[in-house]
């Protein structure tokens, strides 16, 4: 393939990154946002998300959309609960202490990575995506008689992954309409504010804060169970998308959901375009050392309004 | 000699002038009364003195020196001290540890020197039969006297006290005054005050801040029977 | 009353010296097995000595500190391994690096503060294990390589003689606890105590707090590159598994167990865990889950770990 349509296959593998990376980041985002903490083990509900989905897939065994529609309607609550217990069990115990919950979901990390390991065990196992049509994208071309269009082999997509950043645009709306629009948004933003007025206002903050938490969990989940059918589920796959979602995060600003948007895109589709010029080790070198520097010299990222 | 002055000393925070161009004159040996309503801006201007805070613009000089720009551990090494509003000692840590800690860097690992001048600073507040107890085991009155002791065991050229009396109990208070009286002359004290009977006990001169901005600066009586003072703390008729 | 507490001196230091003692009686009645784990802990003490200096004293958690442990470990194996060099100046190049690059990232993290900080180390330390891979022609990446015994001399002694290896742990074992407490009991302990419990405070006393922290980072950084540089050379292997997360993540896990600061607190946990892995990696590869529940538990419940329980019920003396 010559460079444009490279280019081309690099956006668009970038934009589902995105799509799948805008959801996780969110959630992380919300969870600091709202609690004021940083989950570590967010990039296990990611990959818990991935693994129920195969598990449920499995169970079901009928038609691939039947059994993926199983997983997508499942896997995410299931999850969110975990996290929900997680929450009442650990992080309030240690009164959300910033220092403390980042070492308990370190524990957390590793907790749940572990017992996958135990009984899902090592492998990596794919699920049948619901619906996968190969769909050839062209490209132009300069011939004798102009412009013309044509097919460069490789250059193609499916129509599974045009879903899901479809399925990304529509949860992202929604969640936005949820903390704008709704009353539980209107309460969880009152508790950001500030939770101990919203405790005087009979705002339950300790059933909020276990709320945020599952729905953060749970739109990992939702990211791992969108992804797990172009990727496979495997026990060490939450690593690399949790460091992603904190680079996007704390780039696009915590707290921040236009910011976090943006610095998906900005990050998805950089990602697939580096692997096209760099070795993927050295792009996330970059990116790595990017984070660093920007909490160092910009720490309200993009568009937030707080710093860590 | 004046040992602290300021000129123009400004603060603003976003649109709002908290301390607003003040010209500040505090000779050697005299205490000297801060006082204002709520939101003067006492704690702010304080702030830029100790070099908490940056000033936004003017000037302040110590010693002879211009400090403006130094850091606030290094005014505090050119000999100021500070107490901060609410009470701010080591709680995990002996009191003995506390006033060690504020008189180390002149005695360096001199254990013998040290031990001495902490039992001195603690002696001379009150408190030395606490010298073991965690300072946040102590009552609270106490501990804002080990807050003082730790400013003195300095050996400040300047003490700058916040609302030193602040929730101390009347004999505490009277204590206290007695303390401030048995330094006078040799010290230089400013303090920011609310209790006015302290004030009137304790200070040779007192400048009232409001808005930011000094509203009257004299002797006690003469602050006392200023009509522009009383209206701005009564509000007028 | 005396705020150097003259008998409690005493005390720590016949204690801390007892330690060392033991240490060295015990390396001629332990069984093979032991005796070689016995090393490879108080090596890995080292490094959560050079952690607890910063975390348990000054009271800044790094989640990056494997950088500073590779560094001393990359230090001196890659100066061996292609440029020939012989242990000694090896070793000496391990700790300038880990000086170096502590150095560097000191003046860069702190920076920030708290939650920042701890995201800003945990960046930099994944940079460095990524630099490790991306170079992986000199470094061979995650497999590693080995240091052949024939360079494994210092002074003409082979330590890769398991006796030799022991005592050269031990040496360097009784180093860091020496430094660690003269620093503590020395005034510039005293003030990164004061910086831990109350930093506006300490500040508002005189003290320049950057300066103090700084050579905090400086001080923990080269002590953890000295274990690097130690462990490549003891146990002649190099690898980019000892810059990876798990490897920053250990020393805080090691230092809270045992006692955050406290002296022999590292040494303590360190202890502990490695026999706790160890037992456990034999029943299952799952093996990170005892870390992982144990840094819950000990979060949740015993945040002074086995030492500092110990400090706070019964020996208050114990530095």
């Amino acid at each position: 393939m010559e460079l444009g349509p490279y280019l081309i296959l690099g956006l668009l593998e970038g934009l589902v990154t995105a799509a799948v990376l805008s959801l996780m980041a969110l959630g992380l985002s919300l969870v600091f946002g709202v609690m004021r903490v940083v989950n570590v083990a967010h990039g296990e509900f990611f990959m818990v998300g991935a693994v129920l989905a195969w598990i449920i897939a499995n169970a079901v065994d009928s038609h691939p959309a039947v059994n993926f529609l199983a997983a997508l309607l499942l896997a995410p609550p299931a999850t969110a609960l975990l996290a929900a217990i997680a929450d009442r069990l650990v992080l309030k115990r240690v009164a959300y202490d910033p220092e403390r919950t980042i070492v308990a979901t370190i524990g957390l990390l590793y907790i749940i990575q572990q017992v996958t390991l135990m009984t899902y065990g090592p492998d990596a196992r794919p699920v049948e995506a619901p619906f996968n049509h190969r769909l050839s994208i062209p490209f132009v071309e300069w011939t004798e008689s102009g412009m013309a269009l044509y097919w460069p082999w490789g250059l193609g997509t499916t129509s599974y992954k045009l879903a899901v950043i479809g399925a990304a645009v529509l949860l992202l709306g929604a969640i936005w309409l949820l903390m704008t629009r709704t009353r539980i948004g209107l309460v969880m933003r009152a508790t950001q504010l500030d939770s101990e007025m919203a405790r005087a206002f009979a705002i339950p903050v300790d059933r909020v804060y276990a709320a945020v938490f599952g729905l953060g969990a749970g739109l990992a989940a939702l990211a791992g169970v969108l992804i797990v059918p172009i990727q496979q589920a495997h026990y060490l796959m939450g690593h690399d998308p949790l460091l992603l979602s904190f680079i996007v995060v704390i780039i696009g600003g915590l707290g921040s959901l236009p910011g976090t948007v943006v610095a998906a895109l900005l990050i998805g589709i950089s990602d697939g375009m580096i692997s096209v010029f760099f070795t993927p080790t050295l792009a996330k070198i970059i990116a790595t050392l990017g984070v660093a520097f920007v909490l160092i010299f910009r720490p309200q990222g993009l568009f937030g309004r707080k710093g860590l | 000699m004046t040992l602290l002055s300021t000129r123009g000393l400004s603060r603003n925070f976003g649109g709002l002038k908290a301390v607003d161009n003040v010209d500040f004159d505090l000779p050697a040996g005299q205490v000297r009364a801060l006082i204002g309503p709520n939101g003067a801006g006492k704690t702010t201007f304080v702030g830029m003195l100790s070099g908490r805070i940056p000033a936004s613009a003017g000037s302040v000089r110590f010693d002879g020196q211009d400090v403006t720009t130094m850091p606030a551990h290094r005014r505090i090494r050119a000999g100021m001290a500070y107490t901060f509003q609410i009470t701010s000692v080591f709680s995990r840590l002996p009191v003995a540890e506390n006033v060690a800690l504020a008189l180390r860097w002149r005695t360096g690992d001199d254990a013998v020197a040290t031990d001495r001048q902490v039992a001195e600073a603690l002696e001379r507040v009150g408190i030395a039969d606490r010298a073991d107890q965690l300072a946040g085991d102590l009552s609270y009155g106490h501990q804002r006297l080990l807050e003082i002791a730790m400013g003195l065991s300095q050996q400040p050229r300047l003490l700058i006290l916040d609302e030193p009396t602040q929730g101390l109990a009347d004999s505490e208070i009277a204590d206290f005054v007695a303390l401030i009286r048995g330094l006078a002359g040799d010290m230089t004290i400013l303090l920011i005050e609310h209790n006015i009977n302290v004030v009137m006990q304790t200070a040779d001169a007192i400048t009232v801040l409001n808005f930011g901005s000094v509203l009257a600066s004299g002797t006690p009586s003469e602050i006392r029977n200023n009509a522009a003072v009383q209206a701005a703390y009564l509000g007028t008729g | 009353m005396s705020v150097f507490f003259g008998s409690d001196l005493r005390k720590s230091w016949t204690l801390h010296i007892g330690v060392i003692m033991l240490l060295f009686a015990l390396q001629f009645i332990l069984p093979a097995y032991h005796h070689g784990n016995l090393a490879r802990i108080m090596v890995l003490t080292c490094y959560a000595m050079g952690y607890n200096i910063l975390f348990g004293y000054t009271g800044l958690l790094s989640l990056g500190h494997a950088l500073f442990f590779a560094s001393g470990m990359y230090g001196m194996s890659l100066t061996v391994q292609h440029l020939g060099w012989s242990a000694g100046p090896a070793l000496l190049a391990g700790l300038v690096a880990g000086f170096a690059v502590a150095l560097a990232i000191g003046l860069l993290a702190l920076r920030t503060a708290g939650v920042a900080f701890m995201i800003v180390t945990l960046m930099f330390a994944q940079a460095g294990y990524l630099a490790a891979l991306y170079f992986g022609e000199y470094t061979r990446g995650d497999e590693g390589f080995v240091i052949q015994q024939s360079f494994r001399q210092l002074a003409g002694i082979n330590l890769a003689d398991p006796t030799n290896r022991y005592f050269a742990a031990l040496i360097l074992f009784a180093i860091c606890v020496f430094v660690s407490l003269r620093v503590v009991q020395a005034g510039f302990g005293r003030v990164l105590v004061a910086i831990r419990e109350n930093e506006e405070r300490t500040r508002m006393l005189g003290y320049d707090i950057h300066r103090h922290k700084l050579a905090a980072v400086v001080l923990s950084g080269t002590m953890s590159a000295a274990a690097g540089a130690a462990y490549g050379l003891l146990f002649g292997y190099a690898g980019a598994t000892f810059a990876s997360v798990q490897y920053s993540i250990f020393p805080l896990l090691w230092v809270l167990l045992g006692g955050a600061g406290t002296i022999l607190g590292p040494f303590v946990g360190t202890l502990f865990m490695f026999y706790l892995i160890d037992l456990s990696s034999g029943l299952t590869t799952a093996y990170m889950l005892i870390a992982g529940f144990a840094l819950v538990m000990l979060t949740l419940f015993a945040p002074q770990g086995l030492v500092g329980e110990l400090r706070r019920r019964a020996l208050r003396w114990l530095p």
